[in-house]
């Protein structure tokens, strides 16, 4: 329950950042999410991402909509703002303040639901907008808190639970946000922190809008035969890792690959995703040649992993609006008004 | 032809233009209306054009009113008839003994059907075909020739006009002197072919010093920028665009710092009103003054983000513009339909803070204490609006600034008073006033809370508990009653001691303040209170208390003002008589003293009538 305050016990011996903070104090409150979510490990790679990067706490934003991902903020980083805002309007949220305070890192955190279905208009604008922010979309490719409807991410040919097929192609956030001109495009997986910490940490200090894909398997809803993310399958596959940090994940699963391998990891929910590392010639500052690339991995039945496409120089909406360095919400008062004499000046055009 | 013997009209009368959208008679219309407000003599501006952009009917009414009146009268004394399609209509608009000008370049005797007006033909066309070269330069002289026309006819001065188009065109002088020969082809052809000038003229008066004519879309802009808002938000829609429009001129010519040429301000169009109110919220938790623009329908796309903002306590700013509903309705025409959408937006039991301005001077004052009260309260605060307001010109007083005025953020706490607290909570009455205190990102990790829609307790932590929620829905009650202590009061005219009351708000002040001095006439006397704000104060309840009758005037067809009213005081809904205007047409004096005298000097018809709308 997230009422209960998480005891904040650290061991004189824990490691310590820049800052002299431990990881202890980049955590949150304790997660509700169901043993084993991927979304807990994600929330993992998140504090360990701030920590190592020795960031400020307080200079973290965090915002979400609505969904079990969306729930997540409250789980890292308790000394940073959180808004939890309404349903696949997180985007929005994130545009205005940042646009009020644009020193502080924005990290808005949603699902594929919130995403892609409800959230896919201010996704997408925000892109074009190129925020600020780190957007992770912890993808599952079904609805959790409303128990078990296909999201739009849902493969082609997957059952739900209830027996219904999904006929509908799915969006894919990724080749998405390409096409609209993103200017920081990853993809990853829930079970690889190795992977995924650095992203996060790149995506953090990347300017404009970085988004990372997550797979992040859903343990209860999508966990039956005749799925393509079933958790039978997985099992068969995989061990069961526990991880380090906070949650009891028996039923976690860890990937480790090797660089250039393609390897064929079945999701929690046991959906067949290969995943690929990439290789070395890989070069993930050319749109059209990466997602070239992504569309043939994805037609042979991979995801591509990792970082798959960065401009670093492109212009964010500050730039682009020409705002000062420094917040908007800091600008005094005196240099807002034209005052009483600026006021006459402007009645004249009126008279 | 003309009726030289008819009592002259000098300062008091209504001119109506009717012509085609997109064929430059606003120009026209503009420096018609600037030329007697310049003369001294207070005027009133409005249009009535169309959901279009060029081809379709478009009205445009002057009253020159020596009284200073605000509204229409409801007559029409003098029609310019440019536009053959509405010929049949406007002829029957023009009130008897009027006049009715139109272009004789192809006459219509069908016209002269009526005896009662006099016609006066004036070939506008040809004039302009011989004098001008170019179609679509010849289609825009026609309309400017028919001003210099008035102009001789009224008795308007030619040097006044010539200096206005000066100023118009400052910038391409050579416009100045085209314009000047339409205005002269047809001053010329009206002195040579009618008696000038008509009985009903203008005559100099110095009743508008001290005066500005604009619009309440410009004036709420400029609110907006001298209260220090910096972030602006929104999704283009009729009749609110041009609010928008003004905050980024003003800010383009006010806000770029001259040396660095950083902008001061965030203008950011948005791809939908859902997103304008989001960006708009995430700005003010965020401690930006940030403020949106909309009309009607984008009120229904904001209403859940306003139910965060209400239940999370986010400041935030909304401009309603309404306009004729429901759904797309007549977006180009005045309504006060939202009155309810407003003040109950959202789902669950949301009340949001809504100002009443009932005109652009005081759409300025109320533009920035909007952004006052919605910090203050931590609530978001509708300015509501309207087209007639927000798109007309109007006279109105010069606005004044305060140079001690400074932000009232409310409650916020600064890094210094977070340092000396043990611990923060978001939503705690510390004070009792249903106020909690609130702390912005980037300022003190121990001031982090999180903000959410979902069920929370008065220490900012998620809840499903009855009990928790439950002190945190109360306490937002308490805020509601602190807030009907800081919102404007009501404006109150009791001086006429009567038990009869005329109760409105907005728009309606001007039309009403004409009746109340015409009721007098007929021998009925009405006090009068304009509300100026939602919630209700203790003013409000007194009044309604206190008389026996009271017309609760509005335009919307479903009296959604009197609803309020009958729902949020103690009032007797039976003794609320409701006047309601909904043509789309800003309402009229006349309307309302109509209304009025059918009530106290009941016909057996038309006392029918009224119960039937009650």
């Amino acid at each position: 329950m997230t009422y209960l305050a998480k005891p904040k016990v650290a061991h004189p011996s824990l490691p310590k950042n820049k800052l002299g903070l431990t990881r202890r104090e980049y955590e949150g409150a304790l997660s509700t999410l169901c043993a084993g979510c991927g979304h807990d490990s994600i929330t993992a790679a998140i504090v360990e991402a701030c920590w190592g990067i020795s960031l400020e706490p307080q200079n973290l934003v965090k915002l979400s909509g609505i969904g079990c991902s969306s729930k997540t903020t409250a789980y890292f980083v308790s000394g940073g703002h959180g808004f939890n805002s309404v349903h696949g309007r997180m985007p929005s949220i994130a545009m205005g303040a940042n646009a009020a305070n644009r020193e502080l890192a924005y990290i808005g955190v949603s699902g594929d639901g919130d995403t892609l279905s409800i959230g896919l208009g201010q996704f997408c604008h925000a892109i074009r907008r190129n925020v600020n922010m780190l957007y992770i979309i912890e993808n599952n490719g079904v609805y959790g808190l409303t128990k078990g409807q296909f999201s739009a991410s849902a493969d082609v040919g997957t059952k739900a639970k209830k027996g219904d097929t999904n006929y509908q192609p799915p969006v894919d956030p990724v080749l998405l946000a390409m096409t609209l001109g993103a200017t920081y495009v990853a993809r990853s997986f829930s079970g690889d922190k190795e992977q995924l910490v650095p992203l996060i940490q790149a995506g953090l200090s990347h300017r404009g809008f970085a988004l990372i894909d997550v797979l992040s398997p859903c343990v209860t809803f999508n966990d039956h035969e005749g799925s393509t993310k079933s958790y039978a399958y997985t099992r068969e596959h995989y061990e069961p890792a526990v991880h380090a940090d906070f949650v009891p994940l028996e039923r976690e699963i860890v990937a480790d690959y090797k660089e250039g391998e393609s390897l064929p990891v079945v999701m929690h929910d046991g959906s067949r995703i290969v995943l690929r590392k990439l290789d070395s010639t890989y070069d993930p500052t050319d749109r059209v040649n990466a997602q070239t690339h992504i569309q043939e991995r994805m037609k042979a039945g991979e995801y591509l992993t990792g970082l798959l496409y960065v401009e670093p120089n492109e212009k964010d909406f500050h730039d682009l609006n020409a705002t000062p360095d420094t917040a908007l919400n800091k600008v005094p008062y005196e240099k807002l008004s034209p005052g009483s004499k600026g006021l006459e000046k402007i009645l004249s055009r009126y008279r | 032809m003309n009726k030289s013997n008819a009592s002259p009209q000098i300062n008091d009368f209504a001119i109506k233009i009717a012509t085609v959208n997109g064929t430059g008679s606003a120009s026209a219309n503009t420096l018609l209306m600037k030329s007697i407000f310049r003369s001294g003599i207070p005027v009133m501006g409005k249009n009535y054009f169309p959901s279009n952009i060029q081809g379709l009917p478009t009205w445009y009414e002057i009253r020159v009113t020596k009284q200073g009146y605000v509204a229409r009268s409801g007559t029409v004394d003098l029609m310019v008839a440019m536009n053959a399609e509405t010929y049949a209509r406007d002829v029957k608009e023009v009130s008897p003994g009027g006049y009715l000008i139109y272009d004789s370049t192809w006459p219509r005797p069908s016209l002269l059907k009526r005896e009662d007006i006099t016609v006066l033909g004036v070939p506008l066309a040809k004039l302009c075909n011989e004098n001008f070269n170019g179609v679509r330069t010849r289609i825009l002289m026609k309309n400017i020739c028919y001003a210099g026309v008035l102009a001789a006819l009224l008795d308007l001065d030619l040097e006044q006009i010539r200096s206005l188009l000066a100023e118009t065109y400052a910038k391409k002088p050579q416009l100045v002197d085209s314009n000047m020969k339409a205005i002269q082809l047809g001053y010329d052809y009206a002195k040579q072919n009618f008696q000038c000038p008509l009985p009903l003229r203008v005559e100099k008066m110095s009743k508008t010093a001290g005066h500005i004519m604009i619009d309440g879309n410009t004036a709420a802009a400029l609110g907006c920028v001298f209260a220090g808002a910096t972030v602006a938000a929104w999704y283009p829609i009729t009749p609110s665009t041009s609010l928008m429009d003004a905050y980024k001129a003003f800010c383009d010519r006010m806000r770029v710092d001259p040396e660095t040429g950083r902008k001061n301000f965030a203008f950011i169009q948005a791809e939908d009103e859902l997103a304008a109110i989001g960006m708009t919220i995430g700005a003010m938790w965020n401690g930006a003054r940030a403020f949106t623009a909309t009309s009607g329908p984008g009120v229904s796309l904001m209403s859940e983000f306003i139910g965060l903002a209400y239940y999370a306590e986010v400041p935030a700013v909304i401009f309603d513009i309404q306009r004729v509903g429901p759904s797309t309705g007549m977006p180009t025409r005045t309504q006060q339909c939202d009155v309810m959408a407003a003040a109950y937006a959202s789902h669950g039991d949301t009340r949001h803070v809504c100002l009443y301005p009932s005109n652009p001077e005081e759409c300025f004052y109320m533009a920035a204490q909007a952004f006052d009260l919605a910090e203050r309260l931590q609530t978001p605060v509708f300015v509501m609006s309207d087209l007639d307001i927000g798109m007309n010109d109007w006279m109105c007083r010069d606005l004044k600034w305060d140079d001690s005025y400074r932000p009232d953020r409310g409650k916020v706490l600064g890094k210094e008073e977070i340092e000396k607290l043990e611990k923060f909570y978001r939503y705690f009455d510390k004070d009792g006033d249903g106020i909690a205190y609130r702390t912005f990102p980037g300022v003190h990790p121990k001031a982090a809370y999180f903000t959410r829609g979902s069920g929370h307790t008065q220490f900012g932590t998620y809840t499903e508990d009855s009990a928790e929620y439950q002190i945190v829905l109360d306490r937002l009650l308490r805020k509601w009653e602190t807030a009907k202590k800081l919102v404007p009061r009501a404006i109150i005219d009791a001086t006429a001691g009567s038990d009869i009351g005329i109760v409105s708000i907005g728009s309606c002040d001007g039309a009403i303040h004409e009746a109340i001095d015409v009721l007098k006439t007929h021998g009925v006397r009405v006090n009068y209170m304009r509300v100026r704000a939602f919630p209700f104060a203790e003013d409000v309840e007194r009044f309604l208390a206190a008389h026996k009758t009271v017309f609760v005037v509005e335009q919307n067809r479903d009296a959604q003002f009197r609803s309020l009213l009958a729902l949020e005081t103690k009032v007797e809904k039976a003794k609320l008589l409701p006047l309601l205007h909904y043509s789309g047409l800003p309402i009229s004096s006349t309307f309302i003293v109509d209304g009025v005298l059918a009530h106290v000097r009941p016909q057996p018809k038309q006392q029918e009538a009224l119960g039937a709308a009650g």
